[in-house]
């Protein structure tokens, strides 16, 4: 069993780093918890998907289904700690120091570094998630209409999501009707 | 003092309940109630407040919300330690309505995984999950938030600072995703290059 300092402290780490909105977690994520067996490459996309289709902040929503699939509830309360932590610390330093935080020209120079890496920090696990799971035409068909629709066309990721799992289901329960029906 | 505590904690949790689709969406909410309903803050130290949000590390909505928690009981004249009760407070109440949703998904989720009712939807969704990640990354490349529109108030967008401002950046955009994609280097040690190659370069 994983212990739960462990949990923590990995996920205390995935807060740290988590630069510039959720989806800059999971490239982190996915190398923390692949590197120590605890999700397969099949449960991040599965956990990414429910977490984006539930109210709150990505990365959180992520912590929470990530935790309570290694230790149950207290998994989950210890990965969310985890994530808030370094983010929470980190505020109430500043608002308590550092009023000029933002100014400070080294600080600026840093994140200036920072934010194109995390672009490509995003971009690449895109790529190594859409290799390993579309393996046939129409996947590859629903990952590029995603993309052209959440980036261009702006409809709201949630929408697909539930668009998608509207679709999928009854789809899947037909097909599943037809086969008891043929025997 | 204590009014104002119990006023931010429904606030965020209302927040955190209505926010879909990530950070950006949840500024607004925040903007809206803290800055236009309540006139806790101004709409300059709410730029602020946004700005070092995404400078600093971790999710762009805790960071506000504990920013935010913060601010308000020190504009109403309280000590350090209430303020940073106030931060504690914002920053619970906007996680706790994911936490009880998000549990009663996971146990959903690891009841049903096996069927192959619940495997032959997924097989559906989970490239639509990389297409997500793929639109995140252009969004941040032509800096525009993840709705374009703000859901519920106007949001400045230009108060988010660009990602991309020089030729420099788009060098370590490509370097990064290299090391990323084939070398296979540790994002973390990625991120802190990426830090220290700005300090040096800028």
């Amino acid at each position: 069993m994983v212990s739960l300092w462990k949990i923590f402290g990995v996920f205390f780490k995935i807060g740290a780093f988590t630069i510039g909105g959720g989806y800059a977690m999971i490239p982190i994520i996915q190398n923390e918890t692949a590197k120590r067996g605890w999700l397969s490459e099949e449960e991040l996309p599965d956990i990414i998907a429910i977490a984006q289709s539930a109210p709150g902040i990505l990365a959180v929503n992520v912590s929470i289904f990530a935790g309570y699939k290694m230790r149950g509830l207290k998994g989950s309360i210890v990965a969310t700690l985890g994530t808030i932590l370094p983010s929470f610390l980190t505020i109430l330093i500043i608002a308590l120091f550092f009023a000029n935080f933002k100014d400070n020209p080294l600080i600026i120079k840093i994140f200036k570094g920072i934010r194109p890496v995390v672009v490509a920090l995003i971009a690449a696990p895109m790529i190594n998630m859409a290799r390993k799971s579309n393996k046939t035409w129409w996947a590859w068909a629903i990952s590029a209409a995603t993309l052209i629709l959440v980036a261009f066309l702006e409809v709201s990721p949630i929408l697909i999501l539930l668009t998608l799992i509207v679709i999928a289901f009854t789809v899947t329960k037909l097909v599943e009707k037809r086969q008891e029906g043929g025997k | 003092m204590t009014l104002i505590i119990v006023k931010l904690f429904a606030i965020f949790f209302v927040i955190g309940l209505f926010t879909f689709g990530g950070g950006y969406a949840m500024l607004s909410l925040i903007q809206t109630q803290v800055v236009v309903a309540n006139a806790w803050i101004d709409e300059s130290a709410f730029t602020d407040i946004v700005a070092i949000s995404q400078m600093t590390p971790g999710p762009i909505g805790i960071n506000c919300a504990t920013f935010v928690g913060y601010d308000v009981l020190a504009k109403a004249g309280a000590g350090h330690f209430v303020c940073v009760l106030g931060s504690f407070t914002a920053t619970l109440a906007v996680v706790l309505p994911s936490f009880l949703i998000m549990l009663m998904l996971v146990r959903f989720y690891t009841r049903h995984r096996q069927s192959p009712l619940f495997e032959g939807t997924m097989k559906w969704v989970r490239p639509s999950v990389a297409g997500l990640i793929g639109a995140a990354a252009i969004i941040l490349m032509f800096n525009t938030s993840w709705s374009g529109t703000p859901l519920f108030s106007d949001v400045d967008i230009s108060i988010v600072s660009e990602n991309f401002p020089d030729w420099k950046s788009w060098a370590l955009f490509t370097a990064a995703l290299c090391a990323s994609l084939w070398m296979k280097v540790n994002p973390i040690l990625i991120i802190v290059l990426g830090g220290i190659a700005g300090f040096l370069i800028y």
